[in-house]
Parts: structure tokens; sequence; C-alpha cells
């Protein structure tokens, strides 16, 4: 049933989608009332959020998912830092889309920008992180560090030298999975960096872009010609599809990759 | 001379006093057997004397560990200071997934040596000591995760061994292995025995009687008897440890 | 050296711990934001900035609140006896209908004769109620100003109407938008639940590896479809699929949420009951299938049984998740803000009603105000459940231990 699910969804749009792909779609700007044209500002700007956000969220959620794990005792810190970064996790998308606009936009003055939106999906991607490497960590047995610390090693030295080695496919992994899910966010960046219809490309952090999703949402519901531009909106859906579909399979081929390499070595 | 003592120990799980006015002593070049049923302390008391058991939140100890004189508890020491001149051997064998080279090399690496030829030199004798050169000195580049158990066992072993240590703890170090390799493992703590005091915790009675010159029967966190194995066997003074050794509990 | 490397571990254990603190300060950073835009909505007259209500000075009525405003500018109520003055009908005087009663040339190119003629049409129509600028007032304007009440707590989360841009008075009750969330999200707990456990219970104990490696990585990649895929899929397949189904005017409609949300909400929930069902230990599976339990009664008094609390923790995590998702229901169920009485309505939920209107709304105005202030709401939401589920988890941990 779930299968069916997938499939139905999956197949109705590279079905529907895969026709309208084409080297100009992916490469021109998008033109004549967004009926025409292709979609490659939209590609650039997700490419940016994207970058942005990772450039802010992994080494943050990395080093966070060691400090919890490795670190804190079994204690009310620690009991709390679970609970803050799980409240942080379940909160919806629109109220991050709020929150960057409150902080980054308004307070901060950054305005609509490409640094707005990147920081508020940053954010977003934050708990992910976290819990991909605390996950990661986890998995790395126990009797690895008390090998090590029976040869004194110290805990830092411990953790670069055993313990990460260990953990780092499966933190690889979560991270580039995490990688989709930025990808294809749109209530966060409505209100900090996206851009209705741009047809140029961003020349720093501080210019709007457009984004992919936001642009799918755009043509499916606002275009001014909505038979014309339903062309259009296969294909993005298409190509966010594809990067969600690429993604997921680097993920399992590095997953394999790194783990058979891990018990080698 | 004594290489090792406990005095006055007893040491604390939050409120559960797993080990209760522990006196012994080790002497130099000596294997002692540490034998009880399972739950009544024999790890936690060996693993006071690298200080393991301070990873863990609620222990508290109460009473002076020394090893070589000094000790290990006092306030001015420090810790990795001390698990490096002692080694220790697990249950199961824990090789880190590196080379086998990198295994032995380990010890060393993290106390900052890094040239080249000490590295050599250690690694070789290191696994000569440990009756593994032989079988793996052509493949000191491989996975130490593609040797076999018995193999990893002694590759921990060797690991222990090229810090130099003076002491050495082995926490049911054959428990997890087949037969003929837990043969080679009680081979090979005959041999080292020559050169280190080794503490091992065992649950094979007959194991204890084979490899240890003393014997230290835990029962319920009390040391029960703590003598010659010889004696311990034959002779038992304690009516408990008679009991244990016959296999009418535990 | 060494105390080079002490200090050196010290520096990064540091940076590890202000990594970590970082989730914290932000949920904080986030409730302190919301409530500092969102908060200012139930201090404020719901009138526009600089707005006033003016009556002529013989006119008893010194104080409205915004329902009899709103009536009366509606024409709903047109006698002062209604709202506690004489028995006189009102006149209504707003500063678009001016040109009803001056015209442009009394007014000036410039305007400069407006304040005069307000004072003068204060005193003509002592039977008027006037909704005008304050800058607009003449010095000794014949006239005394109608307090308005604030906007109350109440009236926001039970008010039945949003009209955030009517004039002279918005109305930003939220009750639609509520019972639109939790309609939705009940209609894809419908869908969900049923389909995601069966499917978990499927893959845990009942298929063969091989169909569950096949599952594992679908299940994966349904996760992470993004959101306006989901919605898109919808508008263009469900919701035409529900007008013919149904005879509809619009398939935009509750179903149509309920429906991609159950899709959306199925990933986590088939997961967690999943590694729930997981955790029961193999021995107690094996005790009762000794004694002469077939498979199916294990799973029914064993198994789940013992996974209760995390299958209450997966049904309670894919609430959050249906409740907080906005892109794909925004898209499919219509954006009406009346209270939907069946499910075959359209309606709007918190999340899109943010996601449509932020965008259109001036920086600090009250409409701003009131969509942050439904963003607390939604947020209030995910704490309760976050802390229900913190709670089940405990529970379940002291039943077992
Ligand atoms: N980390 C711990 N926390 C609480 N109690 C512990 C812990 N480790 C061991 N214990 C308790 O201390 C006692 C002795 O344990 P241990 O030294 O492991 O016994 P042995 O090695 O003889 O089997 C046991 O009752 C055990 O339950
Ligand atoms: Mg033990």
């Amino acid at each position: 049933m779930v299968v069916i699910i997938l499939f139905s969804i999956l197949g109705f749009i590279i079905y529907r989608g895969i026709s309208v792909i084409s080297w100009d779609f992916l490469t021109k700007m998008p033109d004549d009332g967004m009926t025409k044209g292709g979609i490659l500002p939209a590609i650039v700007g997700t490419g940016y959020l994207v970058l942005g956000s990772m450039i802010f969220a992994f080494p943050i959620g990395v080093l966070s998912g060691i400090y919890t794990h490795e670190y804190l005792k079994d204690s009310w810190l620690k009991t709390f830092i679970r609970f803050m970064t799980n409240n942080l996790s379940g909160i919806p998308s629109i109220v991050f889309g709020l929150f960057g606009m409150a902080l980054f936009v308004n307070y901060l003055k950054f305005g609509d920008s490409i640094i707005a939106g990147s920081l508020t999906l940053g954010l977003l991607t934050l708990p992910v992180v976290i819990r991909t490497t605390e996950e990661a960590l986890k998995s790395v047995e126990d009797s690895l560090r008390l090998g090590s610390y029976a040869l004194g090693a110290t805990k830092l030295q411990t953790i670069h030298r055993v313990i990460l080695p260990v953990a780092y496919p499966n933190i690889i992994t979560g991270l580039i999975l995490s990688i989709g899910r930025v990808s294809g966010e749109t209530a966060p960046i409505l209100f900090t960096v996206a851009a209705y219809f741009l047809p140029k490309l961003p020349s720093s952090i501080h210019d709007q872009v457009m984004a992919l999703p936001y642009h799918l949402y755009v043509l499916a519901t606002s275009g001014t010609n909505m038979e014309k531009t339903r062309p259009m909106a296969y294909g993005t859906a298409f190509v966010l599809i594809s990067i969600v579909l690429i993604i997921n399979t680097l993920a399992s081929i590095l997953r394999r990759r790194l783990g058979k390499k891990v018990k080698m070595n | 001379m004594i290489q090792a003592s406990a005095k006055n120990i007893n040491v604390w799980y939050g409120d559960f006093l797993a080990l209760k006015e522990i006196n012994m002593s080790f002497e130099p070049n000596s294997v002692t057997a540490l034998i009880g049923p399972s739950g009544c302390g024999k790890s936690t008391f060996l693993r006071l004397f690298n200080r393991m058991n301070d990873l863990i939140s609620n222990f508290k100890l109460e009473g002076k560990i020394t090893v070589n004189d000094k000790d290990i508890y006092a306030k001015d020491v420090k810790i990795d200071e001390i698990r490096k001149s002692i080694g220790m051997v697990f249950q199961k064998p824990n090789p880190f997934p590196k080379s086998i080279y990198e295994n032995v090399a380990y010890g060393l690496r993290v106390n900052g040596v890094n040239d080249r030829r000490t590295l050599d030199e250690t690694v070789e004798r290191s696994l000569k000591q440990a009756a593994l050169w032989d079988e793996v000195k052509d493949n000191l580049k491989k996975s130490a995760m593609s040797i076999s158990g018995g193999q990893q066992q002694r590759l921990c072993i060797a690991r222990a061994l090229a810090v130099e240590p003076s002491l050495i703890l082995m926490d049911e170090p054959a428990s997890a292995l087949d037969p003929i390799s837990t043969a080679k493992i009680e081979e090979l703590i005959f041999e080292l025995k020559k050169e280190f005091t080794i503490i091992i915790v065992t649950h094979n009675l007959q194991q204890a009687g084979r490899i240890s010159d003393y014997t230290g029967f835990f029962y319920l966190g009390e040391l029960i008897e703590h003598d010659k194995t010889q004696k311990m066997f034959l002779n038992p003074s304690q009516e408990r440890t008679q009991n244990y050794i016959t296999g009418r509990f535990g | 050296m060494k105390k080079f490397r002490k200090i050196i571990e010290k520096f990064i254990e540091a940076v590890l711990f202000s990594s970590s603190t970082i989730t914290s300060l932000t949920v904080i950073l986030i409730i302190i934001f919301l409530f500092k835009e969102g908060i200012g909505l139930f201090k404020s007259s719901p009138l526009e900035k600089n707005y006033v209500i003016e009556v002529s000075k013989k006119n008893p009525v010194k104080e409205l609140n915004a329902t009899q405003l709103k009536a009366i500018f509606n024409q709903d109520i047109t006698n002062w006896s209604l709202v506690g003055g004489n028995n006189d009908s009102i006149i209504l005087f707003t500063t678009s209908n001016i040109t009803d009663y001056y015209s442009e040339e009394e007014l000036g190119s410039n305007l400069e004769h407006l304040n005069e003629k307000m004072g003068e049409f204060i005193i003509q129509h002592p039977n008027a109620i006037m909704y005008i600028s304050s800058k607009s007032l003449p010095v000794g304007f014949g006239g005394h100003n109608v307090k308005v009440k604030d906007i109350s707590v109440n009236d926001f989360i039970f008010g039945k109407q949003w009209y955030p841009t009517s004039e002279p008075i918005p109305s930003y009750g939220i009750w639609p938008m509520i019972i639109g969330t939790l309609m939705v999200t009940l209609g894809a707990l419908l869908i969900a639940i049923p389909l995601g456990i069966s499917t978990a219970i499927f893959m845990a104990e009942v298929a063969h590896i091989r169909i569950r490696n096949v599952l594992k990585p679908v299940i994966e990649l349904l996760s992470g479809i993004p959101s306006v895929v989901f919605g898109f899929f919808g508008l263009i397949i469900i919701v035409p699929m529900i007008q013919q189904t149904f005879h509809l005017v619009v398939g935009e409609t509750v179903l149509a949420g309920s429906i991609i949300l159950g899709i959306m909400a199925l990933p986590t929930i088939i997961t967690i009951t999943e590694d729930a069902l997981r955790t029961t230990p193999q021995s107690l599976k094996e005790a009762s299938l000794a004694l002469g339990a077939t498979r199916w009664q294990t799973l029914v008094r064993v198994v789940i049984p013992y996974s209760k609390s995390g299958i209450s923790t997966a049904i309670i995590l894919g609430i959050g998740r249906a409740i907080g998702e906005t892109m794909a229901v925004l898209m499919v169920t219509g954006n009406a803000s009346n209270i939907p009485h069946s499910f075959l309505v359209p309606t709007r939920t918190i999340p899109a009603t943010i996601a449509a209107e932020l965008g259109e709304v001036s920086y600090g105005g009250l409409h701003f105000k009131a969509l942050f202030a439904l963003g607390i709401v939604l947020f209030l939401f995910t704490i309760i459940i976050n802390l229900t589920v913190e709670f089940v988890k405990n529970s379940g941990k002291r039943s077992r231990a």
C-alpha cells in the first residue's frame, strides 16, 4: 500500500515532468510570465541556500552531538539539552519562518536575503544533524572507548582517534540526507529570502533568490496563466524529486562503501 | 616487595555497597586469580587499579590503592598517566577498527610518540611477547577486524604490552574464546608472568588453578579468602570457599 | 607540552559545550521573538493606528466593543438605542464615503479644507458616527472620542471571524482555524494510524527480510519528498478526484488536506512504531510461542502491549507532523476561513494562514501581530505535543523497569 502511494506520486511526476526537462529548462531564465524559459535562478538559489545552511548547521550540529553524547553524563543538563533539541525538532517549519523573519530579516536587519534564509534553514536542520550524530556515536561499541581509555588516551584522543573514525560513515550519510530535507523546505524561506520572480542570479549573500520549492508553489497556485505554467510546474517538481532521489541513493551507496572501508581498513 | 595493594577498600555504586573492607596485595611477577560468583565485585575490584570505575557517574571509593608504592587516587595524579602504566585486557576482544600495526602503536601515539623506528620496534616486540608476531608479521597493514577472535585477543594483549606496563589487568580474557585460543592465552599468561605482574578475573576454576600463583575468592562484595592457589584449592580455610570450589553454589 | 595539550582539550571542550547550547538558545529565542511580535496584539485597540471613532458631544455613548462597532459599520445595528444611546438612527461616516457628503471642490485639491468640513459635519449630523484619521480633526472639534475596547485573548481564540483587513474594524478570531486544523489533523490520523501501524507490524513481524529491505528505503524516500511536491500532487490529482466523487463545486476540502497529511505522516508513524515493535525482547516472544500461542496471539498479547508507549509516541509525533505542516495543506484545502461542518468543505489551518498572509502585511501592524500570535498558538500546540511525548516515553520506561 505504502509502496503504491509512493510510486503513484513518483510515477506521476516523473511521467509528466520528464518531457519538460531539457538543457534549456535547466539553464535558462524564466520568461514570459513564467510560461517559458527555464528555472536556472531557482536551481542556483536552492543551491546557495543549501550550502549556506550546511555551513552553519553541520559543524555546530556535529559538535553539539559529540558533546551531548560523549561528554555529558546522565544529569539534568543532559536531560535539559535533549529536551530542548527534541522541542526544536518538533517546531513546525512555518514557525521557523516567522522566527527567521523576526530575528534575521527585521531585528538584525539582514532583509530578505540568502543569509537570512540560510540561517533559518540551518536552525531547522540543526536538531536533525544533532540526532544523526548522536545515533552514529551510540552505535560505536563502548568496549572501544574503554579499550582506548585503558591505554591512557584522553577523552579527546579517544574521540578523535577511535570513535569518530568508526562513526563517521553514519554521520556523513545522515548529513547528506539532511541536505535533501533542506532543499525541499518552503515555509521557512517564504518570508526570509524567497523571491516570486527574479530572473537574475544573486551577486551577494544579501540578495534575494528564487528557490525550487517556492517556485513550484508559485507555479502551482498563482501563475497568471495556469494552463501554460503547468508544464513548468511539472518540470520543477521533477527536478525537486530528482534531487531527493539522487541524494537518497548517494547516501545509501556511501553508507555501504564507507561502512565497508571502516571494517576492512 | 609489593607491586600493588588495596587497603580498606569500600566501593559504592550510588547507595549500593559493592565492595566491603577489602585488603589485598600483589607481589611482582605473580599471577593472582580473582574468582567468585558473578556480581560479587571482581570486575569492580580489578578496575580500581586503572581507575576505570571513574567513568561511572555514581561510583564512590573509600580506602587506598597503591601501584609501585604510589597512591593512584591521590589528588595530584593524572588519570591518563596511571592508565598508561597499567595494561588492561577485556572480556570481549576489542581491537580498534584500524590496522594491526596501528592497534599496537595506539598507546604510543596517544602519548605523542610518532617516531617510525620506535613504533616499528615496539610493535614487533609487543607482538612477539603476545605470541602473535609469526601469525601476522606479513599482514601488519591488514585490518584488525579481519583476524580470528583468539588472535584479536592476543592483539589486545600486545596493545596493552606496548606501553610497557608494570601491572596487567585481565577481566575474563578467555571467556569469549574457543578452547584452543583459550589454551594459547593461558600459555601466554604463563610467559608474561616473567616480566609482568598479572591480576586476572576468571569464571573458570580450572583456569585459575592452572595459571595462578595466588587466588582471591570474592563473595557478595567481600574478600572471603586470599592465599596461595594450591592451598586454596586443596585445603581452603573457609567453608564458603570450600563450597564454591566444590561446586555447591555459584 | 603536556600543559599545552591540556589547555587545548579544555578549549575544545568549551567549543563543544557552546555548540550544544545553541539548540536551547534557539528555542528560547523563538519564544522571545514570537511573543515580542505577537503579544502586542492584545494590548492594542483594534483600530488602525492614528484612526479614531468620534461621535457628537451630545451622544451619550462613551465606549463600544469591536463586535458592536463592526455591526454598526456593517449596518446590522442601525439605531443608537441598541448600543446604549438615544433612540436615533445611526449615520455612518468614514474616510471612504466622504464624497457622499462633500464634493472634491469643497474639500480642496489637497484636502486642505478636510478638517474644517469634519467639524461642520458633526454639528450638522448629531447622530453620526465617524471613523477618521485623528489628524483630520479640527481644533475645537464638536465631537467626543468613543473608546474602543482592546482585543482580548478571549476574542482572539474564540472569535469566529477572521477578517484581518476589514474596515474600520478588522476581526482576528481564530476559532475557525483551530477547528480547521484539528479536523484536518484528525482526518489525517484516521488515514495514517491504521495504515501506518499495520505496515509497521507487517515489516517488523511478518515480512521477509528481503521485502523489508525494499520497504525501508521506500519509506525513507517518502519522508524525503518535499511538502510542496505533495501539495502539487494533491492539487492535480486528489482535489479533482474528490470533486468528481462527491460532486462538489470545489475539491479543495478538509478531506483533501487529510489525505495528503495522512500520507505525509505515514513515514513518521511507520518508522517509530516499527522500532518500538522491534525492541520487544526475543525471549519474551519465544516464551509466548513456547506456551502454544500462535504468532498472531503473541503479536496481540505480548508484542503490542510491550511496545505500547513506543506506538503512542509514534502517533503523537504523527499528530505533531500533521498540525505543523504548512505548504501541502495550504495548497489543497481551499483556504476558506469559516468553521468547517463536514470533511467536504474548504477550510484553512493555522500554519496555512500564516504562510498565505504574512507576505502581504505591513511590518508591525495589527495583522502582522495577529499572525505572530497565531505562531504562538501553533508553538504552544507543539510544546504540548512534545511534553506529551516525553511523558509517554517516561511512563513507558517506568512500567517496564
Ligand atoms: N555501573 C554500575 N552501576 C551500579 N551498579 C553496578 C555497576 N557496575 C556493577 N554494579 C554492581 O556491582 C556489583 C559487582 O559487579 P561486578 O564487579 O561487575 O561483578 P563481577 O565482575 O564479579 O561479576 C553487582 O551487583 C553489580 O550489579
Ligand atoms: Mg565481571
